[in-house]
């Protein structure tokens, strides 16, 4: 019998009174994912719910700019009132033309917000339309994929910007400048979705989809992207800021929007002249464009933060 | 590491070619006559518009003018700006200038953001460490152009510590507020950049092993510490780099220092297309060896990179 069922002949040590600790896994507790961890994290952060609240406020501001002005910003200009300070119905004073800083703020929230968002969009979309396929299909397609956002990568997006809105600058509008900027920073995202896919193609659920015989191209939009989103959407909501930055500095540098289109880059810009004498045309709009991207830039780390375990244990 | 070299020597060659003609195509496409626009309101002799076109190829097929270009590149020729002026005359008068403010706003940003760094890090979650974490964000989000401004209106016309703009005046000191203002960007990054590594560093066991042999903090951190975090500050490097060219674009422009820059936004609302792609071509070279140096730092500072395909 000791045959079939040799002893070890190694020497294993006698447990005697030890207490073993196996890691407590609480049968009774609801099933956790990525998303439910990042949420529990977040809701605890007051910085998280300031931000989304500013972030409330602007899109609100945005979608109805005329509930929170009393004066239009372009009709009621009056060149008497030109470059006076801040009075009652003004609080924020008066622009050179004589336009009221506060309702010109307010119109040109929804200029910012729509580059910035139409921009976002447009560059996320084409990165991760870049980066999943390279890194999905690889071989030639990843190597001549990546060689063309490196191209991409090498170009400072804003010069790339100035440039296509020289080449356009006919036919300037929220959307082509949308274009001229996400078209130049997609990169960044295409390397980051590149990296996520080469990671969760290695799964097993991936294998067993395209064992089961599910099309390499649906397995790739079903299984494989919705579980690389979570660094995109960290990417997008910080550049969501910076493409708004983006805007603003173009606009800023005379090749953004039109001048009579009210932008916040156009108004500091238009601000240039007056700076000595009425430096509120300056400082307001100034500080609308810093609290909004700090706002998307704190809202993006917190989300990159809640949805990193690594991060989430090492604080 | 000879392989390596090699490797990443040769992927710069499409990098290199595609990001030229990338750019010389966009100018390509730029409207309006940049000849008949070098004569503004006066009407030029139809027989001297037709020579300077051909002087400048600009008659030629789109391939056939940026292989010109290219070739010129090649020869360290970047072409004539159309004030008559060799772009290799034009970057050689001001690309010191330019230098000059880089390596000041690099120099002040880079030791700020490792001592604060440093100190937030060894401090994680006190004050000092929230206090130095909030400034960086604002730092990240207020847009370069508005710090010119602020910093302009407030130290240069209010208070008077400097000029207001640089002009002529463009030795070290002249380029002060520039430089800081230009610095601010960097210095937020490479502190966030800074921290986040330095706090990685003091986790690691040989940390806890320098501070068990008996050894103080005052030697730990220096040593066994700072050497360590610093290294993903040469893989950052690139990142700099491009904030610096963008920052210096617009940093240059409202202080009016006369440096690259400048020089290339002027160009671009002159529509001066062999200007502005040489500026930005140069803007490119550079950025692409800057990435290539250090990735080959890299390489030496940690052997795995070397093996990794």
């Amino acid at each position: 019998m000791s045959s079939n069922n040799p002893t070890p002949q190694h020497y294993v040590a006698p447990v005697k009174n030890a207490s073993v600790t196996v890691d407590a896994v609480r049968i009774d507790e609801k099933p956790s994912n990525l998303w439910l961890d990042a949420w529990r994290d977040l809701r605890r952060r007051p910085t998280f719910w300031v931000s989304l609240a500013f972030v409330a406020v602007l899109i609100f501001v945005a979608a109805f700019p005329w509930l929170l002005t009393q004066m239009n910003p372009i009709r009621d200009c009056n060149l008497a009132f030109s470059n006076q300070g801040p009075e009652a119905g003004s609080p924020l004073g008066f622009t050179r033309q004589g336009c009221d800083v506060w309702s010109r703020i307010a119109w040109g929230t929804r200029t910012s917000l729509i580059v910035g968002l139409l921009a976002t969009l447009i560059g996320t979309l084409i990165g991760v339309i870049m980066g999943s396929l390279a890194a999905f299909y690889g071989g030639w397609l990843d190597s001549l994929l990546s060689r063309v956002g490196d191209i991409f990568f090498t170009i400072p997006y804003i010069i790339a910007a100035i440039v296509v809105m020289t080449v356009l600058s006919d036919y300037r509008s929220e959307l082509t400048l949308a274009f001229a900027i996400g078209g130049f920073s997609w990169a960044g995202t295409a390397r980051i979705v590149r990296a996520e896919v080469l990671r969760v193609k290695q799964s097993d659920y991936v294998m067993a989809s395209i064992a089961l015989g599910l099309s390499r191209f649906k397995t790739l939009v079903v299984h494989v992207l919705p579980n690389a989103m979570a660094p995109v959407i960290v990417v997008a909501t910080i550049g969501l800021g910076t493409a708004i930055v983006a805007e603003a500095t173009l606009s800023f540098l005379g090749v953004g929007l039109g001048f009579t289109t009210m932008s916040w880059g156009n108004e500091i810009s238009q601000a240039q002249t007056t700076i000595r004498t009425a430096p509120w045309t300056l400082i307001y709009p100034s500080i609308a464009l810093t609290l909004t991207v700090l706002a998307f830039i704190t809202l993006g780390e917190l989300l990159r933060d809640a949805l990193d375990p690594k991060a989430r244990a090492q604080r | 590491m000879g392989s390596y070299i090699l490797r990443r020597v040769l992927q710069v060659i499409p990098v290199f070619f595609g990001a030229t003609l990338l750019i010389y195509f966009m100018v390509f496409a730029m409207p309006g006559d940049p000849i008949a626009a070098l004569f503004g309101d006066r009407v030029p002799n139809p027989a001297l518009l037709e020579a300077l076109r051909a002087q400048y190829h600009l008659d030629e097929p789109f391939v056939v003018q940026y292989f010109y270009y290219i070739m010129g590149v090649f020869q360290l020729d970047f072409g004539t700006s159309f004030s008559g002026q060799p772009v290799i005359e034009v970057l050689q008068r001001t690309f010191p200038v330019t230098l000059r403010l880089a390596v000041m706003a690099i120099a002040l940003s880079f030791l700020l953001a490792i001592v604060i760094g440093l100190f937030s890090a060894i401090f994680k979650g006190k004050l000092f460490d929230q206090v130095s974490l909030i400034v960086s964000l604002i730092f990240v989000s207020v847009p370069v152009f508005v710090i010119c401004f602020l910093a302009q209106y407030t130290f240069g016309v209010q208070l008077g510590w400097f000029s207001p703009t640089v002009g002529a005046d463009n030795g070290w000191l002249g380029l002060t507020l520039p430089a800081i203002t230009l610095g601010v960007g960097i210095y937020a990054t490479s502190m966030r950049l800074t921290r986040s590594s330095t706090i990685e560093t003091l986790g690691q066991d040989w940390v806890r092993t320098a501070y068990s042999k008996g050894l103080s903090r005052g030697r730990v951190v220096p040593v066994h510490v700072l050497r360590n975090s610093l290294i993903p500050m040469v893989t950052d490097t690139a990142t700099t780099f491009g904030i610096l060219m963008v920052g210096a674009t617009v940093t240059e422009g409202i202080f009016n220092v006369p440096g690259v820059g400048n020089t290339l936004y002027q160009a671009i609302l002159r529509h001066e297309a062999p200007t502005v792609v040489s500026f930005v071509t140069v803007f490119v070279i550079a950025y692409v060896f800057v990435n290539l140096l250090v990735d080959l730092l890299y390489g030496l500072l940690d052997p795995r990179i070397r093996y990794v395909k």
